[in-house]
């Protein structure tokens, strides 16, 4: 298999096959709270891209070139919360001054997402699969993408439920796990997608 | 509040998983088994019960401004302590858990715990909180695990509990029947909890009052 077949792969495969939200569980708490409107998920998803994106560039550096050589790498999940925590600040500052259109419509998601496990989930599993420094990258994307996904389709379908009849004990939390887990029945069906 | 209380609310009244709903991501991910539930419930008590003592010990010399980070490092140091003894001495069962063991750190019940009872409240008191919680938690995780297992495995930490004719339904302990299985769950707690506050308290008119002004906070809020 060639190396772009590989990347384009794991990417179809981070986005549906292993959904980090319908099939590995990660980053269940914005895919709960912020799905009740889809314009907000949309916002949410896009920030969580973005940062996705951006943890992988530098936690991936950082285990390369700082853990490696030094021998800490059971240090790293201190190190990783670490670097997503203040780069999720940065992020917050620097889009503030440079990017206030941007800001305006992503900034309130920000200090949402460094307390959201699917980040520091991302970075620990570039790690445990020793994914090289562009597999990791394809990886970052295509899990947010495939979070996007998960949370916009919850958002129009919870839209709908708003007027449906559920049952008083029902409401709420209740049914959006219920739910869930119906969307992720229908995700299993893209397990033979990716071979092996 | 006695000790006593201050251990055992955690462990229906304001259970971490039911009833406040945090901490889902591992809840969910862990419970096919329930050795993975216990083994993932305790593992989070060591690192709820240390943190808590350790943020109540430390309370008065931390600035305000900076808690959170400093909660974030303390509680990342005790899960690389869990993250490390249980490579050494279970590995089968860190293979299990794999990355939900590092995850522990953004598990919102110990930041919570901290944030919300440990930073303001005594070393001892916070010791119970801390333990009453994580049990809470474990009870939990055994709780929806037992059910996984039973009906999707047709099996209870491993031994039968059916006859040989049992046909496991295989979907409780694939990703869906997690979702399916905690969504029941938590209906079946908001039911007693209505039925509940419906014997005390019979005044319908204003639940019903309750219930529209917390859909409108919500809605502002989203």
């Amino acid at each position: 298999m060639s190396y772009g077949v590989k990347l384009i792969l794991l990417f179809v495969g981070a986005v549906f096959v292993n959904n980090f939200v319908l099939m590995r569980f990660l980053g269940l708490c914005p895919y709960l709270g912020v799905s009740k409107q889809t314009d907000s998920a949309v916002g949410m998803g896009m920030a969580v891209i973005f940062v996705m994106f951006l943890a992988s560039v530098f936690t991936w550096l950082i285990y390369r070139f700082v853990l490696i050589p030094l021998d800490l790498t059971w240090m790293r999940t201190i190190f990783f919360i670490l670097v997503i925590a203040s780069l999720v600040q940065t992020v917050e500052i620097v889009m503030q001054k440079s990017m206030p259109g941007l800001y305006k419509s992503l900034g309130i998601y920000l200090p949402l997402i460094t307390t959201n496990c699917a980040v520091l989930g991302l970075t620990v599993l570039n790690i445990d699969k020793s994914y090289d420094f562009v597999e990791s990258l394809v990886h970052s994307v295509g899990a947010g993408v495939g979070f996007t996904l998960a949370l916009v389709l919850m958002a129009g379908l919870r839209e709908r439920m708003e007027v449906g009849n559920v049952p008083k004990a029902m409401r709420g939390l209740p049914i959006a796990f219920v739910t869930a887990g119906l969307m992720s029945i229908a995700f299993l069906g893209f397990a033979g997608l990716i071979p092996g | 509040m006695s000790a006593f209380k201050e251990l055992t609310k955690g462990f229906f009244k304001e259970n971490p998983v039911f009833v406040l709903a945090l901490g889902l991501c591992p809840t969910l991910a862990v419970t096919s088994l329930v050795e993975k539930g216990i083994g993932m419930g305790l593992a989070a008590t060591f690192v709820l019960v240390c943190s808590n003592v350790l943020i109540a010990l430390i309370r008065k010399m931390v600035p305000k401004k900076i808690r959170i980070p400093i909660f974030i490092v303390i509680i990342a140091t005790f899960v690389v302590i869990v993250e490390l003894v249980m490579k050494a001495y279970l590995p089968p069962l860190s293979e299990a858990l794999g990355i939900f063991i590092p995850l522990i750190v953004v598990n919102c019940i110990i930041l919570g715990r901290a944030e919300a009872f440990a930073q303001n409240h005594s070393v001892g008191k916070s010791f119970l909180d801390g333990l009453g919680m994580g049990l809470g938690f474990t009870i939990a995780l055994v709780i929806i695990s037992s059910i996984r297992e039973i009906i999707g495995f047709g099996t209870f930490l491993g031994l039968p509990v059916f006859g040989e004719g049992y046909q496991p339904a295989t979907i409780l302990i694939l990703q869906p029947g997690a979702f399916l299985t905690i969504g029941f769950l938590l209906g079946f707690f908001a039911w007693r909890r209505n039925r509940k506050k419906n014997k005390t308290m019979p005044d319908v008119e204003a639940l019903r009052a309750q219930r529209e002004k917390m859909t409108q906070v919500t809605r502002e809020a989203a």
